[in-house]
């Protein structure tokens, strides 16, 4: 069957990046911090909770509560709805279904949410009862989690390429020094690669700082075409190009590349950019072996070159390649589903220069990318989307 | 390599008993498909009938061609050690006690990847074998182990979680007095059992075989009549602490049914012996067994029964025989449900007609009472939950899958 040629995004924005900072534990719940980013939603966009049409949310910790519950929670007449359940993959998917939504006029303004809390409890449940490949092949192993099967794909992608411990913490280590920067981030000590190497084994070669540390927070964004932004007067994100992708690459017997490297030509084909224009790109950074392997398959190196490429780019801030410029999950924390729009949020306020103390000067093209659930033994759903602000 | 277990010390009256802790149970029904094959010593995946395909884990549909005909079918066992990892800080409680924990993904000869639990000796790129274990849980999981033997080879930690081998484990078997019951002993010494307790009833009457069992080194004679409530409990009062694997020996054969029988006074005495000793058993050394289920080396891990076949399908010429083994398989059932909790197994251990006096008139093949008691060494060491021994028993098992009425008609002759 040919493939058919995709419609592009025309006058599709983004607007109002919304962090609600995040906290190790939460004793609220999953619906408090989502209430809390709409809230923030329509106070940063000045509009009325009224205005929003659209819905979509991302969660772990909701409960038995799914999209439509938290309509009548939260006092919302929408007139689409979605509830993405992708993990890391949540905030692409969601953006990408929005703007279709609001392409074709199915609504107006779509509020993009993800939210989770943490109780002291919630990480190990979340593991538990992940999925059911998982509870019946994954977790009765150990119980290692994700930590565990993340642990097998970087051994075996280190090994393979002949990465070294040291090359994926130069990953880590930069991202600190972007998360000293911002005030929200929950690591507040910086790591120097001595302190990373010499850190706790966790699930070789998974180390203390290749984990993301569990926390609460939120995360949103407004969706909505040009006109609908113009005449709010909004500051907004155009969308340019986005792909997704899901159980790519099933032959492969060890994950070594993820759905992007499926799709990487149309992701820059449909923008009409190449990776080196872009201003800052912010990876999916469950573990630094992961980041490492998007920059191979969203371009930036080829396959096998990921940690050459690092040992020759600075990936700070103000390095010639800024990543994760908020400090990424590894040093903010992964507030659950909302880790999957952090990189898209911050990556939103940076073409808006909105970012504060971690703005790259000049920056009006982004890309963010998502990658998410670890079904079985490798990460299912991958995503990535390509922005640009209004100077662009 | 790894070097072989030590025999465990004196135990400290004055520490904590550690208690244990369940490895994570929940599986999806069609996930226990792997459990029988577990239960078995088998390795079974699931395979389309409609395109061959083996499929892993378990699914509803085959990943190649949607077709719903996925029948679990014995698989090869080959495959190759992809990664290896080692939790050292699992989220669960059992895991986190026994951490670091080793697991590895195996690509299998026939297809599938498997995360595994690892053997000590297994390395990365080299060839492993699969088998299907039960766990502390009581459920199936994925084991790999070197393709070759190796070195004290079962005294693997992680191997040793998943099986009820008798080295260095002090063991009951409750009656001496029967053949199965000494060519048990005699065997479980050989696989290494630091102590063999033997029940005996009525110690001051003699009986073949006795002088054997009392000159063993290792081996102790106790006074025991099953069927006795207070006998059993006095019993467990005395070692009851001490009973890592416990093997029901207990044998009360009677030829008959119904008809030709009169009154109920042979088949009460099979009810008391069997059923009710069963009974006696379970309630003096169940509760502390289940207790000891994570007490060190030698922890409490397993309680056998020896079963006639004919507990499945009742042999009419042995026909309130047959009905007192059935109570008893189905009183199995309920204790293993009551000792999963510990992480105690129990394995039944079916056979046809034993070679012993109370057969006397059934023709050949009877399964020599040194075979069981070798099939009960074996099935520890593998940690197996069913097994048949001997051809009857495994004929009878196979009929009474492809066609239980057909068994029925054909047991009536």
């Amino acid at each position: 069957m040919k493939k058919s040629q995709r419609t592009p995004y025309d006058g599709i924005v983004i607007a109002a990046p919304v962090t609600i900072p995040y906290v190790r534990y939460s004793i609220e719940s999953a619906q408090w911090w989502i209430g809390r980013a709409l809230g923030a939603l329509v106070a940063q966009a000045g509009i009325k909770a009224s205005d929003i049409d659209g819905l979509c949310v991302s969660s772990f910790t909701m409960g038995s509560d799914s999209g439509i519950g938290l309509t009548q929670h939260f006092g919302l007449c929408v007139r689409w709805l979605d509830t993405i359940p992708l993990g890391g993959a949540s905030a692409i998917a969601g953006l990408r279904k929005a703007a279709r939504a609001v392409q074709a006029r199915d609504a107006d303004i779509v509020a993009c949410v993800a939210g989770d809390t943490n109780h002291v409890d919630s990480f190990r449940l979340t593991l538990e009862n992940f999925s059911r490949f998982n509870q019946d092949a994954v977790y009765p192993y150990g119980a290692g989690g994700a930590n565990a099967s993340f642990a097998l794909i970087a051994r075996n992608y280190m090994r393979t390429f002949g990465v070294t411990r040291e090359d994926v913490g130069r990953i880590a280590v930069a991202q600190r020094a972007n998360a000293l920067r911002n005030p929200h981030a929950l690591m507040k000590a910086p790591l120097t690669l001595e302190q990373y190497l010499a850190a706790r084994p966790i699930s070789d070669p998974i180390h203390l700082f290749d984990c993301v540390m569990p926390c609460a927070g939120a995360e949103a964004f407004l969706v909505m075409r040009e006109e609908t932004a113009a005449s709010l007067g909004l500051p907004a994100a155009r969308l340019l190009s986005t792909i997704e992708r899901h159980n790519a690459f099933a032959d492969d017997p060890m994950q070594v590349r993820g759905g992007w490297a499926m799709d990487i030509g149309e992701l820059y084909a449909m923008a009409g950019v190449k990776p080196d224009d872009l201003d800052i790109v912010q990876t999916y950074d469950d573990y630094p072996v992961i980041t490492m392997m998007q920059f191979e398959d969203l371009g930036f190196c080829k396959k096998g070159e990921g940690a050459e490429f690092v040992r020759a780019h600075d990936l700070t801030i103000d390095g010639d390649f800024p990543h994760n410029t908020s400090g990424g999950q590894l040093s903010v924390g992964q507030a659950g589903a909302a880790g999957a729009y952090l990189g898209l949020v911050e990556g939103l306020r940076q073409v808006l220069g909105t970012a504060g103390p971690t703005q790259v000067s000049n920056a009006s093209l982004g890309l963010a990318s998502g990658f998410g659930m670890i079904n079985y033994d490798r990460g299912l759903a991958s995503g990535a989307a390509i922005f640009a602000g209004p100077s662009r | 390599m790894i070097d072989p277990i030590k025999p465990p010390r004196r135990k400290n009256p004055l520490l904590r008993t550690r208690l244990p802790a369940s490895p994570p149970r929940p599986r999806s029904r069609t996930s226990h498909g792997f459990t029988r094959a577990a239960a078995e010593g088998r390795f079974m995946l699931q395979r389309c009938e409609a395109c061959g395909a083996f499929a892993y884990p378990a699914r509803e549909a085959c990943p190649s061609c949607l077709s719903p005909a996925l029948a679990f079918a014995d698989a090869p066992r080959q495959g190759t050690l992809l990664a290896e990892t080692t939790a050292r800080v699992p989220s669960d409680v059992y895991f986190r006690e026994r951490a670091p924990w080793r697991i590895g993904l195996v690509k299998m000869v026939c297809g599938p990847t498997i995360v595994a639990h690892l053997h000590a000796d297994c390395a990365e790129g080299a060839p492993v074998r699969m088998s299907f274990q039960l766990d502390k849980g009581g459920q199936a999981v994925a084991f790999a182990r070197p393709e070759g033997d190796t070195p004290n080879m079962a005294d693997d930690r992680q191997w040793r979680e998943m099986t009820a081998d008798p080295k260095f484990r002090r063991v009951f078997v409750t009656n001496g007095r029967s053949l199965i019951g000494q060519e048990a002993v005699v065997a479980l010494k050989a696989a290494g059992a630091k102590t063999v307790f033997v029940g005996v009833a009525e110690p001051w009457r003699p009986f073949a075989g006795e002088d054997l069992l009392r000159r063993q080194e290792g081996v102790e004679v106790v006074t025991l009549d099953a069927a006795d409530e207070k006998s059993a409990a006095d019993l467990a009062a005395d070692i009851g602490g001490k009973v890592d694997i416990l093997v029901n020996t207990t044998e009360y054969v009677r030829a008959g049914g119904l008809l030709d029988r009169k009154g109920t006074s042979i088949a009460r005495d099979e009810i008391d012996q069997a059923y009710l000793g069963f009974i006696n058993l379970a309630q003096a050394f169940g509760p502390a067994m289940r207790m000891r289920g994570a007490d060190g080396v030698n922890n409490s891990v397993a309680w056998v029964n020896i079963l006639s076949v004919y507990a499945l399908a009742n042999w009419p010429a042995f026909g309130a025989y047959s009905a007192s083994q059935a109570a008893c398989l189905s009183l199995s059932h309920c204790l293993r449900a009551e000792l999963r909790p510990g992480g105690i197994k129990v394995m039944n251990l079916f056979t046809g007609p034993v070679d012993i006096e109370w057969f006397q008139t059934v023709p050949p093949p009877k399964v020599a009472p040194r075979a069981i008691a070798q099939a009960i060494v074996s099935g520890l060491r593998g940690g197996l939950e069913e097994m048949y021994v001997g051809d009857v028993a495994e004929e009878i098992r196979q009929r009474l899958a492809a066609n239980p009425k057909a068994l029925e008609r054909e047991l009536d002759k």
